[in-house]
Formats: structure tokens, sequence, C-alpha cells
């Protein structure tokens, strides 16, 4: 049996606009997934802390005060430093496509902004943990 | 709100025979292939007759504008004396880009300002908190002491303009900072009008930008209640907002019946206090969201007032004709609007203005059509600014008071609506009240799945959102935008800006009036005249909100799905 | 740093030893999905096991289990820098099959501790039994160090109980308000427990509930020393949190020194063992041996069928693929009921 996905959904910074993570939470969940609720106002150390202990396949933040760029780097930078950089960091928010593809370099997973589809979302996120599962078994 | 007996049939027997052959022809003929219900998920009938509205009292319930239960009004000539006054919330980067943009709006014939501020001052840190990195000047201004503040209203008359800033957890010591900075420019207290949100309660319920747990959180409000009732009697102290409520995701109704409640629970506090209820419920001001279901939107204005009207006199005893009407301030809802066609969120902003218009409100926000990427540019903030210009002048809604009064649509809406926050009110009683289900996490939880909810059925198609999922055009096709940058050296220019304060005010009077704020916040008298003189030595947000942070504790909450 | 995925067993357990928080993360994971590489392991270290405590927490929805783990876990980390696991059960959907883990949340001031270890696990019809995972998953924590492992599982039902039990102590932690002496009844807790906590006790109706609690207690008939001692506290601001502590830890050394902990160890090695044996013969019935697509088909051709006459039905299909005698049938209706899928 293919065993479930495990996802943390986490807010990171002050931002307490909590819409987004619940509607994702809630759909990984119906989705399937074990989704670990970090809840609001983490740092990026903690995120990955509770990234690292929980063993996840994903890490999904949700990030509406425009301090994304600050933000998203960091938490990959904290991923990478802990040796978990297997562990696909995927979010939203208000994310211009410029900032998007400046992230993406970075190492981040696809992003979604306004109005992207909870399925579409959903799929990417276990189609990449596939494809992650699979390469690190054959690594 | 659940079942829609309206012109199905149940009623039959008792209606006349042309409405049978109505209902006949009706049925004979297809309907469109739609799910025919509100952005509430609420199902709309598809007629409504006299017949629905058979209980209604034209006198009791409906009355006139300006009389109880003001359902057409809070004031007898509405909108033939006075326009709502057109408030175009407005903060961003430094307090000196904000200055600009204060004088730019005023030159161009805004009424009042208003403040909105970065995350870290709305959670009470100053700009060099670890916890600010990335947060400076983004989502609005940056007030980290008495030095911001002069900044922001430098060259503005202070006593002529009313200026509502929206602040929360922190509030009153932002506005013992704006209070000085006017006693600085040579006003009275007396002479100050404006409103500062400090609604805590839906901060808990739906914002999530909390600092103390709810009891000292309540006495801060209650605090500042109190002050303006003594000393700033044109202030309105706290206004409470189903705005962000609706925004996380709740239902028209959670939205009518959660505000009301929380403002509820603030008289009480303050009778608690042994406040005379007259004495303060005339400054009390509410804060809406305008969605996209027009008519919805409409009955759920109207019904507030009913609501409102009622309580304040039969359950607290208002007396005062003030006390008892409901005034309030409405925003366009920015959820509604979409980071596709982004031009058509004008539109969209278009009609839940003017729900807001037709609904009665006092004062208006009218949402940019950028809103979803940024904050706004000039050029869009201004095509808003005229959407509620167009409305006043040219649609010609202005010219009569309550127009959709007597509309069985709107009447039995507007019955139904009042029905449905009274069975949410009878549900928070028997939890022991709104910060008993605070804590049992019932709100959020309420909201979080009308959220999901939502999301499922505009996924499902259900619920047309143009440019969404109907009607969608390639991203090549797309117009783009200009967008608002905010650089980076805004926030180390703030930083800066901190650390010459913190190097130039006297350290004693800093240690002083800090003490002062432990004493004081240890013991039960107001604490506004503490912050007033701590904002006067220039001590920063953060130092006073640590002090409070190590006396009453910090908040947490329990998530709920 | 290396991949973890690019090292074999040994070297993840060796790193384990050194604390790496990773190692230990995905030896978890192993035990979670029963991968054969943690049963190898098991026996290469299960000689250094025994060392932490295992303290179950368990109680109705709600009433301050996470928040009490928040407190005794910091205040142990003050008073003795004791190295703290958590293991937070929360149920699975049974429709989804997926889970929302949420008790995180509430012990969010540990997060950044590196003497504090949380994992969240989901209730998913874990192989063996829920209780099997959660005693792997506090083996694990029990090797990388940790002194004491709590393991806080809702009590509802009567698998979670079993993990309670399953612990060297038991705590049953209840609050005033919505009848919980009644449901603890229901679901078995009142036999599990070593210690009540009381908690809430800001609030109405704590000594009422107190006294219910001495009611039920007294009904059982239990010499007065060895009744469960009833503790009050206020979890969310930790008033009662060190009491608790030395309570916890005073028990923990009078049954050490009594043997009586030797005792209990030995019973849950004992149901451990069983629960393996069980959940691996299910296993073997079900899926090794392709008989649960036997039975899927024989119920597909419809009729009016005896539940025994499939039954026997498929156990002879067993036993004939098995080559062996064994009277399954009775096996099998000795089986804890935690352990039906
Ligand atoms: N008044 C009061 N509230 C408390 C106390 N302890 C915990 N709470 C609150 O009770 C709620 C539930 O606390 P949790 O620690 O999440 O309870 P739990 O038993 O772990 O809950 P589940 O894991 O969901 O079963 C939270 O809102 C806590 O803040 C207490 O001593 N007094
Ligand atoms: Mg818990």
């Amino acid at each position: 049996m293919e065993q479930p996905i495990r996802v943390l959904v986490a807010k990171p910074g002050l931002d307490g606009h909590d819409r987004g993570a619940k509607v994702v939470a809630a759909a990984l969940r119906d989705a399937g997934m074990e989704v670990i609720y970090g809840g609001l106002h983490q740092t990026p150390e903690a995120i990955v802390q509770m990234a690292v202990q929980e063993d996840v396949d994903a890490v999904g933040l949700s990030i509406l005060s425009g301090a994304h760029m600050t933000l998203f780097p960091k938490v990959k930078e904290h991923l990478n430093r802990a040796g978990a950089e297997s562990i696909l960091l995927t979010g939203g928010g208000i994310i211009s496509a410029g900032d998007m593809d400046k992230l993406e370099k970075l190492g981040v997973g696809q992003l979604f902004g306004p109005g992207s589809r909870l399925a579409d979302l959903v799929d990417y996120i276990e189609k990449e943990v596939a494809r992650r599962r699979t390469a690190t078994r054959s690594a | 709100m659940k079942t829609v007996d309206t012109a199905s049939g149940d009623k039959t027997q008792s209606r006349p025979a042309k409405f049978v052959t109505w209902q006949e022809a009706f049925g004979a003929v297809p309907q469109r292939n739609a799910p025919f219900e509100t952005v509430s998920c609420e199902p709309v009938p598809p007629l409504v007759t006299e017949h629905d509205v058979a209980g209604l009292d034209a006198d009791t319930d409906i009355g006139l504008p300006g009389q109880f239960p003001f359902t057409r009004g809070p004031y007898a000539s509405m909108y033939r004396t006075r326009l709502w006054t057109m408030r175009q919330f407005a903060g961003f980067g430094s307090a000196s880009d904000t200055n600009a943009r204060f004088k730019y709006l005023l030159e161009r014939g805004q009424d009042g300002l208003s403040v909105a501020f970065d995350l870290p001052t709305l959670m009470g840190y100053d700009a060099d908190h670890e916890h600010s990195v990335g947060e400076v000047g983004r989502c609005g201004v940056a007030v980290s002491s008495l030095a911001d503040m002069e900044t922001l209203f430098d060259g503005v008359p202070m006593a002529e303009v009313t200026t509502s800033m929206t602040i929360n957890s922190p509030a009153a010591i932002v506005w013992a900072m704006y209070l000085v900075t006017a006693q600085k420019q040579g006003c009275k207290l007396e002479q100050l009008g404006g409103t500062t949100q400090n609604d805590i309660l839906k901060e808990y319920i739906a914002q999530k930008e909390y600092i103390f747990p709810p009891a000292p959180s309540m006495r801060l409000v209650v605090d500042t209640m109190d002050f303006a009732a003594k000393h700033v009697p044109r202030w309105h102290p706290v206004s409470i907002s189903g705005y962000h409520i609706r925004e996380a995701g709740s239902t028209a109704v959670q939205e009518l019946a959660f505000t009301l409640a929380d403002g509820f629970a603030y008289v009480e506090a303050c009778m608690e206090r042994g406040m005379d209820v007259d004495s303060f419920a005339p400054r009390l001001s509410h804060f809406f969201n305008s969605h996209v279901d027009f008519f919805e939107e409409i009955a759920k204005f109207r019904a507030a007032r009913r609501i409102y009207a009622r309580r304040m006199r039969d359950k607290y005893g208002a007396k005062s004709q003030r006390s008892q009407t409901l005034r309030f301030h409405t925003q366009t809802a920015g959820c509604s609007l979409t980071a596709q066609q982004p031009y058509n969120n004008i539109v969209r902003t278009t009609w839940e203005a003017l729900a807001g218009v037709l609904g009665g409100t006092q004062s208006l926000h009218t949402n940019s059509m950028d809103e979803t990427f940024a904050l706004p540019t000039e050029k869009a903030v201004k095509i808003a600014l005229r959407t509620q210009q167009l409305i006043a002048y040219e649609s010609g809604v202005a010219n009569t008071i309550d127009p959709l009064a007597g509309s069985w649509f709107v009447e039995d809406l507007t019955n139904r609506m009042e029905q449905a926050a009274e069975e949410i009110f009878e549900q928070i009683d028997e939890m022991g009240g709104v910060i008993a289900a605070i804590e049992k996490g019932w709100f959020q939880r309420e909201i979080a799945r009308s959220a999901y909810q939502y999301q499922r059925e505009v996924e499902a198609g259900h619920q047309v959102i143009i440019g969404v999922n109907h009607h969608k055009e390639d991203e090549q096709e797309e117009e783009k935008i200009d967008l608002l940058e905010i650089s980076l050296d805004s926030e180390r220019e703030q930083v800066a800006r901190l650390h010459k304060v913190k190097s130039t005010r006297s350290a004693a009077k800093v240690e002083e009036s800090l003490a002062r704020i432990r004493t004081d916040a240890n013991g039960s008298v107001n604490l506004m005249p503490a912050f007033m003189q701590a904002a006067e030595a220039y001590v920063t947000l953060g130092e006073m909100t640590d002090v409070l942070r190590e006396e009453f504790g910090t908040y947490r909450e329990t998530p709920t799905f | 740093m290396t991949e973890l995925a690019s090292l074999d067993e040994q070297e993840l357990v060796v790193r384990l030893r050194r604390g790496d928080q990773r190692a230990c993360a995905r030896l978890m994971t192993w035990a979670e999905r029963n991968d054969p590489r943690f049963a190898v392991q098991h026996r290469a270290f299960c000689d250094e096991l025994g060392v932490a405590q295992r303290i179950g927490i368990t109680g109705p929805p709600g009433a301050g289990k996470s928040t009490l783990v928040e407190g005794l876990a910091s205040h142990w980390r003050e008073s003795d820098d004791r190295k703290i696991g958590v293991v937070a059960v929360d149920p699975t959907s049974p429709f989804t099959g997926g889970a929302l883990l949420g008790d995180r949340v509430r012990m969010s001031r540990l997060v950044l501790d590196p003497g504090v270890f949380i994992r969240s696990m989901a209730t998913r019809g874990v192989f063996g039994g829920l209780a099997r995972a959660t005693d792997d998953l506090a083996d694990v924590l029990d090797l990388f160090g940790c002194h004491s492992i709590m393991v806080e599982t809702v009590g509802v039902g009567q698998s979670e109980v079993d993990i309670a039990r399953s612990c060297d102590l038991t705590l049953v932690v209840l609050h005033p308000g919505g009848g919980d002496t009644i449901q603890a009844m229901k679901a078995g807790l009142m036999e599990v427990a070593d210690i009540y906590v009381v908690n809430k006790a800001d609030m109405p109706g704590v000594d009422r509930l107190v006294q219910e609690l001495f009611d039920v207690l007294e009904l059982r008939e239990i010499p007065e020393d060895q009744q469960p001692p009833i503790l009050t506290a206020v979890a969310s601001t930790g008033q009662g949190v060190p009491e608790l502590a030395e309570a916890i830890d005073g028990m923990v050394r009078d049954r050490r020194d009594s043997g009586r902990q030797a005792e209990r160890r030995q019973d849950n090695l004992e149901r451990r063992i069983r629960r393996l044996v069980d959940g691996r013969l299910r296993h073997e019935v079900w899926q090794a041996r392709g008989l649960s697509d036997l039975l899927h088909q024989r119920l597909a051709e419809g009729g009016k069928l005896s539940a025994y006459e499939l039954a026997d039905e498929v156990l002879d299909q067993y036993q004939q693929a098995a080559g062996h005698p064994a009277n399954l049938l009775g096996n099998i209706s000795q089986t804890d009921p935690e352990d039906s899928p």
C-alpha cells in the first residue's frame, strides 16, 4: 500500500489571515494526506524543526503579507542546512509571477497565487512527492 | 436559513388562484442550469410575493428613517443632507510616504483619512525586532514611536480631518501616540474626531492578529471606551468589525451575527465596569463587508440596524436614540476580487459599493482593482474613489431614502437574516458567551467550514467567478496592470530612524513611564494616561507592548478546521 | 549534510545515537509504516531500551492534554535538563484516510528546544494496531536518549485507552463541564488511570468533578493506599504542573523500587507480542494469501450466506494454503478488539 503523504502546513511571519492555510489543510486531508498543522506566526527555524521531526514529504506555507521574498528563502536555507533538501517546499499567497520565478531558482517548488484551484495543488503535491520518493528510493 | 419554502408550494393552499397559475407556468418551463444560491451558499427563491411577508408590520418592523427600529436608516434625512464619507484606506512604506499620500487624497476631495499599519505595528513590534524582518512598511505604515506619528500627520490639520486607524491589539498605545501628536499640534482632545478599530474579539475569531489573552485585551478596550467617553467625546473608540470575519470566509449571516454578538459583548463589558450604556453606546460604530451578492448584502445591512436597535433598547436599556442606532462603515469585499482579468474588479466593486449605499452606509471604502496583488497604485485608488463619486452624483440612488423598503424580496430576506442571527445568538449564549465560544474555537470552526464549503463550490463550478472558473483567459491574453513595488530600503531607513529616536530621548523618562505602565497594568486604573505619558517620552510601541506581554501573558489559539 | 535515503539502516541508527533528529524522525517513519528494516534494527538495539519513563496521557477531547504535555516538558527541561520525547496521536478520517494533526500548536513553546522531540501520528489503519506503532515510536525516542516520553491520545475508544495503558504510567486528564466522568467511565478510562488530573481548575465545577471522581473510585473498592491520586491543575498557566511532575516522578520511583514497574513492563511486553502475532496473522490471512479477494468475490456472488459458513470457508482456504492444521478461529477470537481493521 502506498504510504500517506505527510505535509506540514504553516504560516510564517506575522500575518494572521489563515483562511487559505486552513482551506488548504482541509483539502489535503480530504485528499488522503496527513496534515500536520503548524499554526500561525511561526519562524522559519521553527517550521524547519517541525518538518524535520515530523519527517514530512512537503511543507506548504501560506504568506499573504508580501514578505514571501524574505520568508521562503529563509525556510529553504534552513531546510538545506538541516539536510532536508529533499522535502518539497511549496505554498501560496499573493505572489507575482516574477517572484515565483525567482523563488523557483532558489529551489522552492511551484507556488499558487490567488484564484488557484485546490485540486491543482493536491495534484502537484501528489505528483511531486511521488517523483521525489522514487528518486530517493533508487538513489 | 437552510429552508426556503417561499413560492415552493407548501403554502399553495392559502395562495390565490393567480399564484397557482403562475406556479404552474413556472414549473412548466425548464430552468437554467444554475444553483440559484447566494455567495453564502443560501438558496434563493424564484419569486417572493406579499404572501411571504404577511407577518411583517410596516410600522414596527420597518418604520421610518431615523425612527425605531431604524431599518430604513439611522437618520431622518440620510443622503439628502450629507452623502456618506468617502474614506479610502491608505498607508504603506514610511510615515513620510504615507503623509504624502494623505495630502494627495485630501487635495482630491477625500473627507477623512484612514491609516493602515504594517504587520509589525499591528503585532506590537518595533521595526528593528527580529520578527519584523521583511514586513516593515509592507502592508501599511510603520509606526514605532511618537516620532513616526508626528511625521505621518505633519501638515495635516488634525482638529479638522477625521482619522480612522486600523489597529487592534496595540490600539490603546497607538491611539495614545495619536492624541499626543494632536496635542503637540495645539489641538484639544475634545476636538478630535475619528475611529480606532480596536475590535479585539474579531481578531480571535477571524483575523488572528492578537497579542494578549481575551481578559486583559477586553480590559484595554474598555479603558479606551472609558477614556473616550470622558475626554475625547467625538472619537469612536471601537469599530465593531465584520469585514474580517467575512474575508476569513464566513457567510453573510455569520458576519452579521458574529459581529453584532461581539458588539454586545463590549456593551456588557462596559456596563460591568459600571459605565452607563448611554454614556458610551453613542460612540460605538460598526464596520461591514459588502460582498458580491447584491440583495443579500442590502438585507444584511438593514437587518443589522433592526436587530441592534431592538437589543440595545430592550436588553441593555439604552434610552438615547443614538445608542440604539447602528451606524456603519462599509468596505467592498477584498476576497471577491480576482487576480485574473483585474479590470473586472472595478465592476464588482461598483455594485458592491452600490449595495452599501442602498443599505444605508455612513462611510465607504471601495477597493482598488489591484488589491489582490499588493497595495494599490495611485491610479487604481483614483478609479476606486471615482466609483463612489459616480454612484453619489450620477446614479441617482442617493436622491431618495432606502429605495428598496417594501420590496417583498428584500423585506423577506431582511426578516430571514434577522431570524438566523437570533438563532446564532442563542447558540452563543448557550456556550457561555462570546469569549467562551472563542476559547472553544467555535467561531473559528464555523468560519473555516464555510470557507471550505465555498471553495469547494467554486471548484465544482456551482459558484461562478468570471475569469477564475468561467470565461477564463490564457495568461498571455490577460491584461497586465502596473503594480506598486515597495523596496527593502524603506525597512532599513525605518530601522535607522528608530535608532535615532532611541538615542536622543531621555532614558530616565523612558524607565519611569515603563514602570508606570507596569504598575497600572497590575492595578485597575485606566491605562490610557500611562500610555500617553510614555508616548510623550518617545517610548516605543514595542517597549510598551513588551511590558504588557510580561504582565498579561500572550495568547495562542487551538486550531480548528 | 548527506541525504538520509542514501544511508543504510545501520548508519541511520549510528546517527540517531549521535543525536541526529533527521535520523530519529526517519526511523520513526519506518516504524510507523511497519517497514521491515525497522524490525531488523529493533533486534539490534532492543537491549538498550527501557531507560526512559513512558507516560501515557489520555482524556476526553479538549481536556487540555497537549497544554499539560507542554507544561510538564517545560518543567522537566528546567528542573533537571531532562530530554523529552512526545508522541501525539490524532484520529484519521475514516472516509478519506487523511488526518489533521494539530496538537503541535499547543506545544509551540517547545519547538526550538533541541532537548525536546515531538512527533504527531495519525491513527491510520496502522498495521498491527495503533498501540503497535506508538510502542515502536516510543522505542525510537528511548534509543534517542529521551528520559521521559509522553504519549498523548484522545481517550475516546478502546485502542486509545490501550496506548495509554501500554506505558509505564497512565495519566487521565479530565476537565469540568461536559459530563467528563461519565464519558471517562464509558471509555474505560477509570480503570487505566494511575493519576487523575482535573485540569482547568480555573473554571467553575472543579470541586464537583473531583467529588464525582472520589465517589466513582469509592465504588471500585480499591484499598485506600492504591487509589489513584487526584490532582488539580491549570495547564494554561502552569499552576499545579510542578506538583504533578513531582507526583509522576514519585510514583515512578516507588514502582521501580517495589518491582511493580518491572511487573507492568512484563505484562505490557506480553500484550505487545500478542499484538504483533495477531497483526501478522491477520495480515497473513487477509492480504498475503489473497483471502480478502476471495471473500469479496463470494460476497459479490450474492445469495443468503451464513457468516459462520463463510468464515469457515476462508479459514479452510487458509489452512490449505498454509499447510498447517492449527485451529485459527480459536486464536482470532482472542484478538484484542483494537486489532480489528
Ligand atoms: N481555562 C483553561 N483552559 C485551558 C486549560 N488548559 C487548556 N486549556 C484550553 O483548553 C483548550 C484545549 O487544550 P488542549 O491542550 O489542546 O487540549 P487537548 O486535550 O490536547 O485537546 P485534543 O488534543 O484536541 O483532544 C485550549 O483552548 C486550551 O487553551 C486550563 O487549565 N484552563
Ligand atoms: Mg491535544
